[in-house]
């Protein structure tokens, strides 16, 4: 057994310990929004945010991510308000399928965190390792700067 | 009264709508692939049935329970289904009477067997959600990380599925150890299924230890496609032949193979039941085209029809016959050896890459007769493999897993859309110019050892990208300014009218900082689409940076605008990620490019500034997401020569090929 804590619960994995993380959200506690994209830690789809660091989990083994606190794309919302980023790309239609859009929006609210005042250039930078492939990078770097004010 | 095809083929009031908890639900045969289809038909449904957007709900397409609206493909979703639901929206309010407080009981309380074809529908009413900005009703959920697409479905039962795919095209399965855990074999087909998602990776990697192949196609020479692509025998297709002269110029362009790189992997869900009545076979798929897969599935399973079922579920954005139908296949094949349990298989990365059907090399010579400064003759001459293999195309059901049975059912060597379609190869292969007496045609290779289908814009890419390159060639031997030989050149208004506002907004003629240089790229979809101009501005110096991209398109009415922008910008990234960016790397045996280091796309950082214009007109609403493609390629190709004086011809315009072109002259 494997205690997680996965977006503030703790709770207890039956998984041997180089399961990626990525598997153990999906397909044992059913947090199926982080996406698969590659399963190699080359696309960004499956990003998480563990301890202060931004991670692919397709690419973590569940052992990793023991002892540290995991916040995946369904722990960004408040009390069901949902993250400033969020709001943002929805209000813009920074998106055209969305998938790519998981593992952006935990790396984006990390930088806004770290950085509340990042420019267009650094947003690219922070979201570089993260592919889209229906080419919505520039609307989802608009809808990162214009939510800075309220992240 | 006319009435409008889609409606003929699904005369059924009840295959449209139905009312559930007071909402009209509208399902058509379209299917939402990240395009944002639903919400524009959502617009398109509430205008004519008079109610807001709000008081309609789309439903996924279904073979049993929706319309049969072919494939969601080719720009043409608002243009067919627009008739069909304005023609549906007059009918029900011709039957249910005035708009008011009553109005949704009266729709339920309608025979959902009525004719739409038997009834002369309301006149329209004034459009009140079309042509505004709606909030795309599928992003929330996508956005916020809540299950949507097709691998998140989780119901009872669950079977995870992985399928083992030869390691080289061609190859046959010569023996499979079978201690493999939750092996499934039909012939060359093999896959496993487990109860849990790790056991069934881990299961995978015993399978690929488990097996020996044998035999498989030698591959072409990926350093001479174009000579490969004029080789051997081909299938003519004839455009236009009005004669013509000797050319004073001629010039010959290329692209690459390029895969269609969805973010996710194609996946599927089947569920087997064996019954007294016979087997019942139900699929969940993100294919294109729910009715044609399911005709396919059931001829390669020696079923009826009526024993299949499909319905469509929302996965990663799609671009155009990808492996969503084979997935679809792999998940009926496995779902078949465990009856009673739904069967979930997702492909690897690798095999996405690798093993869906590829868009396919192509090259193509230009000639012009060039006489005091106008273009009198033009030939066109384009050498490509088949646009399409899609299920049901040749009759054939066309599904990967089905040439790997014991009882294989072939793969159809691909084929082109007829000419009332758009072509394939040689969509877009006539100017919108005036370039007096013209041959235009086609010769389509007819055998292919890697499998090509359709994918954005088909031939109209390489077509346009050549056209385009041509005509700035020939501008600049003229002396004359790019905008102006064009325009010269150029009756149709619409069509002089993008390139002016692209020009205008690009700012076309100002001055640009050293090593920069500026683009122009222009057609009109399929001859009868979207008219786009693009103004690419780059960067050339050791790599081609492209800094930005103005977009004007004139897509008749735009019944959602931001959409609309939104499908232009993503086409033009995503045509500047094929342009600068992509190739399918091979060597004389297997695919290698398997990954997004051996086959790299755009990236954030690298990404174009992008702004699209929509020039407003009322004509008829037309498809914005397959006109950019073309328009882009030639305008970065232009850009380089502006910045660096080179031709580059050949794609990919990355560093390489712009360093062979600087040594070549
Ligand atoms: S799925 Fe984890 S990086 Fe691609
Ligand atoms: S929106 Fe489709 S991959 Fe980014």
């Amino acid at each position: 057994m494997t205690e997680l804590q996965v977006n503030g619960e703790t709770v207890a994995v039956d998984a041997d310990g180089e399961t990626p993380l990525l598997t153990v959200l999906r397909d044992e506690l059913g947090l199926v929004g982080s996406r698969f994209g590659c399963g190699q830690g080359l696309c960004g789809a499956c990003v998480v945010r563990l301890g202060d660091a931004v991670v692919p989990a397709c690419d973590t083994p569940l052992w990793q991510a023991e002892g540290q606190p995991v916040t995946t794309v369904e722990g960004l919302a408040r009390d069901g308000v949902p993250h400033p980023v969020q709001q943002a790309l929805i209000n813009s239609q920074a998106a055209q399928c969305g998938y790519c859009v998981s593992g952006i929006v935990v790396a984006a609210a990390a930088l806004l965190e770290r950085e509340p005042d990042a420019d267009a250039d650094r947003v690219a930078e922070a979201l570089d390792r993260h592919l889209c492939r229906c080419g919505a990078q520039r609307r989802i770097v608009a809808a990162v700067l214009a939510a800075r004010g309220s992240a | 009264m006319t009435l409008p095809p889609h409606v003929v083929a699904n005369p059924r009031l009840g295959t449209w709508l139905h009312v559930a908890d007071g909402v009209l639900h509208v399902q058509v045969g379209k299917v939402e692939l990240g395009q944002g289809i639903l919400t524009a038909l959502q617009q398109l449904a509430a205008d004519a049935l008079g109610v807001p957007v709000g008081d309609v709900r789309m439903v996924a397409a279904h073979t049993t329970h929706g319309p049969d609206q072919g494939v969601t493909a080719g720009s043409l979703s608002v243009l067919q289904s627009g008739p069909a639901l304005r023609h549906l929206g007059g009918v029900v309010r011709a039957l249910a009477g005035p708009v008011d407080e009553g109005y949704v009981a009266r729709v339920a309380a309608l025979d959902p067997a009525t004719d739409l074809t038997a009834v002369t529908p309301a006149p329209p009413l004034p459009a009140r959600a079309v042509g505004c900005d709606v909030p795309r009703a599928d992003l929330p959920d996508k956005v916020l990380g809540r299950p949507r697409y097709l691998t998140d479905l989780r119901p009872d039962g669950l079977l995870h599925g992985r399928v083992l795919r030869p390691p080289r095209p061609g190859a046959r399965l010569a023996s499979v150890s079978d201690w493999v855990p939750g092996l499934v074999r039909d012939g060359s087909f093999v896959g496993v299924v487990a109860d849990r998602e790790a056991d069934a990776d881990r299961a995978l990697e015993s399978l690929r230890r488990a097996c020996t192949w044998e035999g498989g196609s030698a591959l072409p020479d990926e350093d001479h496609l174009p000579d490969w692509l004029r080789a051997g025998e081909h299938e003519v297709v004839e455009v236009l032949d009005e004669g013509a002269g000797a050319p004073t110029h001629a010039a010959s362009y290329s692209k690459p193979f390029l895969v269609h790189a969805s973010i996710a992997p194609s996946a599927g869900m089947a569920r087997w039941d064996d019954a007294a009545a016979g087997p019942l076979l139900r699929v969940w798929s993100h294919s294109q085209a729910v009715h044609a897969l399911r005709d396919a599935l059931a001829t390669t399973l020696g079923l009826t029809a009526e024993q299949v079922e499909v319905q469509h579920v929302e996965h990663a954005g799609c671009y155009g016959h990808n492996a969503a139908d084979d997935a679809a296949l792999d998940a009926a094949l496995l779902a078949r050896a465990h009856p009673g349990r739904p069967v979930l298989v997702r492909w690897s990365r690798g095999d996405e890459l690798t093993w869906a059907p590829l868009s396919p090399a192509m090259t193509a010579t230009l000639g012009a007769t060039v006489e005091g400064g106008r273009i009198t003759s033009w030939s066109h001459e384009t050498w490509s493999l088949g646009h399409s293999a899609r299920p049901g195309y040749r009759g054939a059901p066309g599904l990967l897993a089905g040439a790997h049975l014991a009882d294989p059912v072939p793969l159809p060597p691909s084929t082109d859309p007829p000419a009332a379609a758009g072509h394939g190869s040689m969509r877009n292969g006539v100017p919108t110019y005036d370039v007096g007496t013209r041959r235009v045609v086609g010769r389509r290779k007819v055998d292919s050892p890697l499998r090509t289908s359709a994918m954005r814009a088909l031939g109209a890419y390489l077509n346009v990208f050549a056209i385009e390159s041509f005509l700035d060639e020939l501008a600049l031997e003229a002396g004359a300014d790019p905008l102006d030989f064009r325009l010269a050149h150029l009756a149709d208004e619409r069509a002089r009218h993008v390139l002016r506002e692209a020009a205008r907004l690009g700012g076309w003629g100002e001055a640009l900082p050293e090593g920069h240089g500026r683009g122009l790229g222009f057609a009109r979809y399929k001859d009868r689409g979207a008219y786009c101009a693009v103004v690419a501005q780059v960067e050339a110096e050791a790599d081609v940076r492209v800094r930005r991209l103005t977009v004007v398109a004139d897509v008749g009415l735009a019944v959602a605008p931001e959409g609309a922008r939104n499908q232009l910008e993503g086409g033009a990234v995503q045509a500047t990620s094929w342009t600068v960016r992509e190739r399918v790397r091979f060597d004389r045996t297997r695919i290698t490019s398997d990954d997004w280091e051996s086959y790299p796309i755009l990236r954030f950082a690298e990404t174009p500034e992008v702004a699209a214009h929509l020039v407003g007109t009322d004509a008829p609403s037309v498809g914005a997401g397959e006109a950019a493609q073309g328009p882009t390629a030639a305008a970065i190709a232009n850009a380089v020569h502006d910045a660096l004086g080179v031709r580059v011809r050949d794609l990919p315009l990355d560093a390489a090929a712009v360093v062979r072109a600087i040594e070549s002259t």
